[in-house]
């Protein structure tokens, strides 16, 4: 035992706490078994052990020491590199896939979350070094606060207006509202559809947000989360029960038609809308300076 | 260049308007060609597509 022992156990053990706190199985329904959380709680017991190690080996002036915290991002990029390719080969057995998009942002916050370890881990350290332990619990709490801040990012509801709509044929085409979905040609398929299907129109906000629906790896999301949580009407070999989603070109509008197992419109609404807004898919035409939210200038 | 739709076959009431290369089923009436349709859908994994009344087509999508 030496001076530093019990601020780095201290660093070590609130970094691992921390990404236990940061890996709950939420919307994103990933990581769902206890195999995927040990891979990630041990990668966060790694991260914590680098985070907290860094502040002693400054203060012994091994300033050489501090370039392992470069391992240490080759090594978390590498995890974002692995979560990418897990979710990619399992997506296609999904009865209705997660997309590209989702799963970058998934990869992403992986890797983010790893960062956010360290940074708390440096800082609960540090503070226990210079001050006492007391400050260095309440430095935590604030650290894992700010991280709670970063992690979290808009949803649909913030951006668009959801609205019921029915579904309806017009030959065989069927629309959601004035939105063309799909051709459906035999009248069984039809009826199942009006039977089974729901639809939806999602209406922007602004003229940010347009670009932002309109992106197909957001619009598979909200595919994906709403066939998740409600269920899906449908199996291998059956690509006609498919929940589709198609933008109306004149104003941006985007009509969704799913054909969920729980057909509640409310809980179906209330779904749609906490689907996040991935990062990749944020446009904001407004930010260069040409046009303003309202697409004016 | 993948070509990631096809057509699988054409089903159709009108023997006058054929020609071309899909597999092309020839039925008596509109109720036959729905139920031919629906089997080959089901066969092919494809969908069902109206494009007349007398002319469906299987697409692989």
């Amino acid at each position: 035992m030496n001076e530093y022992t019990l601020p780095i156990l201290f660093g070590v053990i609130i970094g691992t706490v921390v990404r236990i706190l940061m890996l709950r199985t939420d919307y994103r329904q990933y990581p769902t078994y206890l195999h995927g959380k040990v891979i990630h709680v041990s990668l966060g017991f790694i991260a914590a052990s680098l985070g907290s190690v860094a502040i002693p080996a400054i203060m012994e002036l091994e300033f050489t020491a501090v370039t392992f915290l470069t391992v240490a991002a080759t090594q978390f990029r590498e995890v974002r590199n692995m979560e990418r390719n897990t979710l990619t080969e399992v997506d296609g057995f999904e009865l209705v896939p997660r997309g590209k998009t989702y799963i970058e942002g998934i990869a992403i916050s992986f890797e983010s979350r790893n960062y956010l370890v360290i940074f708390t881990s440096f800082i609960g350290t540090l503070v226990f070094i210079v001050f006492n332990i007391y400050l260095a619990i309440l430095a935590t709490v604030v650290c894992f606060m700010i991280s709670k801040v970063l992690m979290s990012g808009k949803t649909m509801k913030d951006i668009v207006e959801i609205d019921h709509h029915d579904l309806h044929f017009e030959g065989a085409g069927l629309y959601v509202d004035n939105i063309y979905i799909m051709n459906i040609g035999l009248p069984e398929r039809q009826e199942e559809i009006l039977k089974y299907g729901m639809g939806f129109v999602l209406t922007p906000k602004n003229m940010n947000v347009i670009t932002t629906i309109a992106n197909l790896g957001q619009r598979q999301a909200v595919l994906h989360d709403v066939s998740v949580t409600l269920g899906v009407f449908r199996d291998s070999g059956t690509p006609a029960l498919t929940p589709l989603i198609k933008r109306d070109l004149d104003d941006g509008r985007i009509g969704i038609f799913i054909l969920p197992q729980i057909r509640e419109v409310t809980k179906a609404k209330k779904v749609i809308g906490a689907v996040p807004v991935l990062e990749n898919a944020i446009r904001m035409p407004s930010e260069s300076g040409f046009t303003n939210k309202r697409g004016q200038y | 260049m993948k070509i990631e739709k096809a057509i699988l076959a054409v089903i159709t009431t009108n023997k006058a308007n054929i020609d071309g290369g899909a597999p092309i089923f020839i039925c008596e009436n509109r109720q036959q060609a729905e139920e031919i349709s629906a089997n080959l859908e089901a066969i092919t994994d494809g969908i069902a597509h109206e494009l007349s009344d007398e002319l469906f087509i299987i697409v692989k999508h």
